[in-house]
């Protein structure tokens, strides 16, 4: 096959990736069914589907993690086997991993000098080249901070500027602006633009309907592991682009739900809150205050880094604060009791990090059921596991939020993220909390998963409980929340009205501009 | 092309199935190296494995080394689940040991059958004292408890070499560095005529079965898991920390430290400079070969205590050089490591790539 050109490519020029009947099989599911995708030179090409569709799979073997058991690939016209990414990188694909493929104890510039197989990150002609990138786009990193200090959001820069750093001809992005505030969002996607234009491919998978329709030339949708349809997304409406999606009619989280701003009962006072961080590279909280009444949603927005980390572990009990009454809850000061007891109090927490904070990995979900439900749901008697009920709540949640799992035995990896995120709410929700603090709780989530999981925290709001949602994901804060308050660097700013302000107001306020008119 | 591929779940079957296959490989290469050095193999196989088993008065041998090793292992391998790394058991031991043998010689000429019992509770007191030193330094000022452990051991035995040596010499002793033999009342039964077995082993028994109580169905035993697999998930659920840290400490100490007043109210009888040939050290070896699971652990010491014998009465029987224990020490870890891989991942066999 070395020199034909094959008869059935559409345009002038061979496309720079051609996929044919992939076809990729796990234990107990097809991820992929001989799945075919073209993409052509100066494109960006959105891939969508729902969590399990077969989005990553497909993705992993085209960028050589895993192979196909069948199919072929081709690139610019030629068949290739891609046995590895270094394979992969030799080619010119490039890939910004959904979750991060970063060695956490190196330095950024080590996990750069790793991939590009040169050297060490101490090398200065690479630090000032990464600070070069980093500063051309607008991706603001230090090189020698080491990865585990960094938050989500500085870990995917560090994702995005290793990829653009090998000069890549085709991109793959895994949900690149999930963690990016509007104006960030709009500067990638003047770089995306750019590269596009200067004839590079991209292959941009993203949840955000809105996102694919202003930035994509072509959208290939996958469903089961089947390509169901290809389309312009410039030519579909967010919600026919779902609908293609989920294969249904698509409901979203509902909308006009009534506004109750200043009504209920404060429930979280957090009044002057300074904390120092927990880590050298840690943002400390400087005079945070800020009220949260039963039965609304209170948004924190913010671009990660800017000490959500350390307000999380002050509002979950994991860290107690310096002075008992810095944080009241029902009027009563909570600031140094620790999680637990603020767990029996009737707080309920969701961590950012699903998997290895929220759950163990390797235990199975009755396990990670009894892991925060213990005290609340009575799972210990007499210092002993009540194994049948532990099991019983556990099924109870799996059913209640349709968690897609091999039963309450499945190890809390073997799920996806849409779905350990379900049963980590789900388990949250169903324990009855007056207050719910969730971090980022749909990030990396599919949309259908993620619009189950904003209607349950806003029926739980209008249940009569509290929800904070710490997050940076600012449709998602004007989806759900009833006022909403910024962080940056350590400081909060006033709570506004969600109707009373706008995605690009709290875009500007989340750069920092509220510390000059506090 | 062979092909590993990662389980969804890791296989209960070869978490338990690996061993067994690790032992049946060493055996194998065991015939082979015998053979090799020009030896039958089965002769000598025999000699190593079946011999030291065929009467009861070997079976006890069996059961007086296993006994230390497995209540030493249980111990440690509930610290090692939770990620605290106590290597000082055999400080621990010698701790108990002196505790114990102490309270015979405090008593001797008043003993009762209320003697041993209260010896084996005063060296689990012992025991967890010694080890609550680096839980204390541990919980306080973050000092990492395997360093601390390590070097207390060998503060440990030169306080037992003082004693016996010194304040607590024998008088009728010629000088020699050891205690008095305690008073008949002070020993452990021994169980069968014609064995030196005593209850020690019994009381493994009953420690192995309570470990598996207190890890499969008890909240302690939840707590202890999440803390060593992922601990910002233990913080999460608001488990203390440092309360598991004291609680497992002070558990493998007072395990070690029990282990140390059997082996000196039974087989030894006395206090001497050297009570343990490394007990505390090869039951990290034994928890590991055992998975940390009561149960393997239970048949690791007893295996581990069958490799000291069986070297020595292969080296009786056939004149094998005594460095075959090691060997086969050595291949028993070696293939368990390397057949671990199974539990993770499966072994698939599939036709090469098209298009390759």
């Amino acid at each position: 096959m070395n020199s034909d050109t094959p008869s059935t490519v559409p345009q002038d020029t061979p496309p720079r990736l051609r996929l044919r009947e992939i076809t990729k099989r796990f234990p107990g599911c097809l991820a992929n069914d001989a799945v075919s995708l073209d993409l052509a030179p100066g494109e960006i090409h959105a891939l969508l589907g729902e969590n399990g569709a077969g989005k990553s799979t497909l993705v992993k073997i085209l960028y050589g993690v895993q192979g196909a058991d069948s199919g072929t690939i081709e690139w610019e016209g030629q068949k290739v086997d891609i046995p590895s990414p270094s394979a992969a990188r030799a080619l010119g694909i490039g890939m910004v991993f959904q979750h991060f493929s970063l060695f956490e104890t190196l330095s950024v510039a080590d996990n750069v000098a790793l991939a590009m197989q040169r050297g060490t990150g101490r090398d200065p002609a690479l630090l000032a080249e990464i600070e070069k990138l980093s500063a051309d786009y607008g991706l603001a990193l230090d090189p020698t901070r080491s990865v585990h200090e960094l938050s989500v959001g500085e870990r995917q820069r560090v994702e995005i500027v290793r990829c653009l750093m090998q000069n890549p001809s085709l991109i793959v992005m895994d949900e690149p602006t999930s963690v990016l505030t509007p104006s960030e969002v709009e500067k990638l996607f003047t770089v995306l633009r750019r590269l596009r234009d200067e004839g590079r491919t991209i292959l941009y998978i993203s949840h955000k309907l809105q996102e694919i329709r202003d930035l994509c030339d072509r959208a290939t949708i996958l469903r089961g592991g089947k390509v169901v349809a290809s389309c312009d997304p410039r030519q579909e409406t967010p919600n026919s682009l779902a609908a293609l999606m989920i294969g249904r009619a698509f409901d979203g989280p509902k909308a006009g739900k009534p506004v109750q701003v200043g009504e209920g009962v404060p429930l979280l006072s957090v009044q002057g809150l300074s904390m120092e961080a927990d880590s050298p590279f840690g943002t400390s909280l400087k005079n945070i205050s800020f009220t949260v009444r039963a039965g609304e949603v209170f948004g924190i927005a913010g671009v990660a880094g800017n000490g959500q980390n350390t307000l999380l572990a002050a509002l979950s009990g994991e860290r107690t604060a310096p002075r008992d009454d810095w944080v009241k809850f029902e009027g009563h000061s909570i600031g140094r009791v620790g999680a637990r007891g603020r767990r029996d109090m009737g707080i309920s927490f969701v961590p950012e990090e699903r998997l290895g904070h929220g759950s163990v990995p390797d235990l199975p979900l009755e396990d990670n059921a009894l892991l925060s439900g213990w005290g609340r749901w009575g799972l210990i008697r007499h210092g002993l596991i009540s194994r049948g009920k532990s099991r019983k709540k556990t099924e109870d949640v799996i059913e209640a939020f349709n968690v897609v799992s091999t039963g309450t035995g499945a190890a809390a990896r073997s799920l996806s993220g849409g779905n350990l995120q379900k049963f980590i709410i789900g388990r949250e929700i169903m324990q009855d909390p007056k207050l719910l603090i969730a971090a980022q709780p749909t990030w990396g989530v599919d949309a259908g998963s993620a619009a189950a999981i904003q209607s349950a925290l806003i029926d739980l709001a209008r249940a009569g409980a509290g929800v904070v949602v710490v997050s940076q994901d600012l449709d998602e804060l004007f989806t759900i929340a009833d006022r909403v308050a910024v962080i940056f660097d350590g400081t909060l700013s006033e709570s506004r009205p969600t109707h009373a302000t706008s995605a690009e107001d709290v875009g500007l306020l989340m750069g920092g501009l509220f510390e000059a008119t506090p | 092309m062979i092909a590993l591929e990662r389980r969804p779940n890791s296989s209960r079957l070869w978490l338990y199935a690996t061993p067994v296959l690790a032992v049946f490989l060493t055996v194998l290469s065991g015939a082979v190296l015998f053979s090799l050095l020009g030896f039958n193999a089965i002769e000598a196989l025999t000699a190593y494995f079946i011999s030291p088993l065929r009467d009861s008065y070997g079976l006890g041998e069996l059961t007086i080394k296993a006994t230390p090793l497995a209540i030493i292992a249980i111990g440690l391998a509930i610290g090692f689940r939770a990620n605290v790394w106590n290597i000082g058991a055999e400080g621990q031991l010698t701790l108990g040991a002196i505790t114990g043998g102490g309270l015979a010689l405090l008593f001797y000429g008043a003993e009762g059958p209320w003697l041993p019992p209260l010896m084996l509770i005063g060296g689990m007191v012992g025991g967890a004292a010694w080890a609550a030193i680096p839980a204390f330094l541990r919980t306080r000022f973050n000092a990492n408890e395997i360093l601390v452990s390590l070097m207390l051991t060998y503060v440990a035995g030169l306080l037992l070499s003082y004693l016996v040596t010194g304040p607590w010499k024998d008088p009728m002793g010629f000088g020699f560095p050891r205690t008095r033999m305690f008073g008949d009342e002070a020993l452990l039964p021994t169980l069968f005529a014609g064995s030196r077995m005593h209850i020690g082993f019994p009381i493994a028994l009953v420690t192995v079965a309570a470990a598996w109580f207190l890890i499969a169905r008890s909240f302690i035993g939840f707590q202890i898991k999440v803390v060593g697999l992922t601990p910002p998930a233990a913080g999460y659920a608001g488990f203390s920390n440092a309360w598991i840290i004291w609680a497992t400490l002070l558990t493998s100490g007072a395990l070690a430290g029990l282990a140390g007043a059997i082996e000196v109210a039974g087989p030894i009888g006395q206090l001497t400079p050297s009570i343990s040939p490394g007990y505390g050290f090869t039951a990290i070896i034994v928890a590991f070969l055992g998975r940390l699971h009561p149960l393997g652990i239970l048949f690791a010491a007893l295996l581990m205590a069958l490799s000291y014998i069986g070297g020595e009465s292969a080296q009786i029987e056939l004149g094998l050089p005594l460095a075959v224990t090691g060997v086969f020490q050595g291949m028993l870890l070696f293939f368990l490591l390397a057949s671990d891989v199974l539990v993770h991942y499966r072994i698939k066999l599939r036709p090469a790539r098209e298009g390759v």
